[in-house]
């Protein structure tokens, strides 16, 4: 037989569904592992999309979308970032944010080019880079700055190649947000050598005790940004599949193209029930906020307790600690956790090298259980640097003395 | 602050230290505020929604609608207060509609009940008519859902 496509043959699969094999082996196991709220989407938002099926929206949309779809996200986006983007022209609905991503990537990628990601970041960035030819080249942030974007690193590695930057913010691992400041850091680079930005804005409800910058809303951004997002994590929707893509016309229209011949559009059901989120979903989403930020709190609080060096992330919904005080790697210490207190993390360097070190832990999950898995957690952590079992710490300083 | 109120309001037990872990205030400022609320009759009491049927205990419920001719000068405050006075009598509201008061009744069996609303509500001098439903089954209750939770449809790990 023929070679299958190279680039996919030479990606490896994904480090989490590794895991998620033997944890769903484990039933009496407490998932932190999971990536999407725990809450049921609101039942107003569900309630309109048995509507739309009971009343036949069972067709395919205008490939860009509802236009009541994304006359809402206009608004919205208008409204909450002071961004204004034309519905007819700049705003496609798509099959949630992954299909965005990929279609960004299409549409501006060519062979070779060079495309600058963030390390720890999404497990889909580097294998979506290579499906389109293009060369990921990856800055590293670190837990000892929290995991800041440092305009430096990221200026050095700008190439006569380098086609666009992507940035994902709140970030997933790391529970990272970037100030406004921060945004037009990168903004300011991309314009000095003209790059397009993609900015992964997927979490940027999830953001406590500060305000999300829309990346498009910074001076100089707006003709050169392609922004992502959609209603999976704000609205608990994940299993819906909607998103949406804002970009300038050029970019739009590309978009559009690889959209009409692939996807055609977003699920017609999906995108009523989006409607109904946008319009009146709003105090459902701010009493989510502030429970995952209640919770957010006491579990960080509770891992830097038992000795598991947390940084405080203030978006999204996941704590990023680090294991490195236990001497275990990051692949060790999950599976050990997972085998020995039935506790399901995800090992940081499934999100890029700089991961190592680090676990990602998912606060989406009830109070009583985030309490349990600490109890847990705090156990196992104990046996491990129990007589008889030496941290990595303690094996080095044994070497120097 | 509104929050701690929050939190207590759905978790009686929730200690003035995990208030303040979830909430970012400090321990003190919480236990200070919420003393001051019980004091001044903000915070009323704690109570446990407690799901009887589960322990095995039948409890028979009735919400009856009273008609009564109000009172000059007193409106409907006294033949209310003369209402709640009742230890079986769980709430009574004024509501608009039909009927003028709510009265939500709790008693060990039916006939308790209806012993209750023949001989006690129903002789009340202006209390000019009543109109009994016995609860069949309870759903949901201040906002908790009786019976089995949703199960959580997610998996395991996912990015």
């Amino acid at each position: 037989m023929k070679s299958l496509n190279h680039a996919v043959l030479q990606t490896p699969p994904s480090g989490i569904r590794r895991f998620f094999d033997v944890a769903s082996q484990m039933p009496d196991a407490i998932s932190l592992g999971v990536g999407e709220p725990d809450f049921v989407t609101p039942w107003r938002i569900r309630e309109a999309g048995i509507d739309a099926i009971e009343r036949g929206y069972t067709t395919y949309t205008s490939n860009a979308g509802l236009m009541e779809l994304r006359e809402a996200v206009a608004c919205d986006l208008e409204s909450r970032y002071g961004v204004s983007f034309d519905p007819s022209a700049e705003i496609l609905i798509t099959v949630g944010v992954s299909e965005g991503l990929d279609l960004a990537l299409r549409a501006l990628v060519n062979p070779g080019d060079e495309v600058i990601h963030f390390e720890p970041g999404y497990v889909s960035y580097v294998p979506g880079i290579r499906f389109v030819g293009g060369a990921p080249v990856a800055v590293r942030t670190s837990a000892d700055d929290g995991f800041r974007i440092r305009p430096e690193a990221l200026a050095a590695a700008v190439t006569p190649r380098t086609k666009a930057i992507l940035l994902a913010y709140p970030n997933n691992p790391t529970g990272g947000t970037l100030s406004r400041d921060d945004v037009a850091a990168v903004v300011r680079l991309a314009v000095e050598h003209d790059l397009y930005l993609v900015t992964d804005e997927i979490y940027s409800r999830l953001t406590y005790g500060g305000e999300h910058t829309c990346a498009a809303s910074v001076p100089g951004a707006r003709e050169r940004t392609v922004v992502l997002n959609g209603f999976s994590k704000a609205y608990a929707m994940t299993g819906w599949r909607v998103g949406y893509v804002c970009a300038p016309p050029p970019v739009a229209e590309s978009i559009l193209k690889l959209h009409q011949y692939t996807m055609l559009c977003a699920p017609h059901m999906s995108q009523k029930a989006a409607v109904e989120a946008l319009r009146h979903g709003e105090a459902e989403v701010r009493r989510m906020v502030s429970e995952y930020d209640r919770r957010r709190r006491f579990f960080v609080r509770g891992l830097n307790a038992i000795g598991l060096a947390c940084h405080e992330p203030l978006g999204a919904f996941y704590a990023f600690p680090s294991i490195r005080s236990t001497g275990l790697s990051s692949e060790e210490f999950s599976t050990r956790l997972l085998h020995e207190a039935r506790v399901a993390v995800v090992p940081g360097n499934a999100f890029g090298e700089t991961g190592e070190g680090h676990v990602r832990c998912s606060y989406a999950t009830s109070m009583p259980k985030l309490e349990q898995a600490l109890d847990r957690m705090a156990r196992f952590v104990q046996t491990l640097s129990r007589p008889g079992h030496t941290t990595g710490e303690e094996r080095a300083l044994a070497a120097h003395v | 602050m509104r929050e701690i109120l929050q939190i207590l309001e759905s978790d009686a037990r929730a200690t003035p230290a995990r208030i303040a872990v979830i909430t970012g205030l400090a321990e003190e400022e919480v236990a200070r505020q919420i003393a001051l609320w019980e004091a001044s009759g903000v915070i009323r009491r704690y109570k446990t929604v407690v799901d009887w049927e589960r322990y095995g205990e039948d409890v028979v419920e009735a919400y009856i609608d009273v008609s009564v001719t109000p009172e000059r000068g007193a409106g409907f405050d006294d033949i209310a207060a003369r209402i709640y006075r009742y230890p079986e009598v769980r709430s009574v509201a004024l509501v608009s509609g039909g009927h003028d008061l709510r009265v939500i009744v709790r008693g060990d069996d039916i006939k308790e009940v209806a012993r209750f609303v023949a001989e006690k509500l129903a002789t009340l001098e202006r209390v000019t008519s009543t109109n009994t439903h016995f609860l069949l089954r309870r759903y949901k209750e201040d906002g908790d859902v009786f019976g089995e939770a949703d199960p959580d449809h997610r998996l395991m790990v996912a990015p």
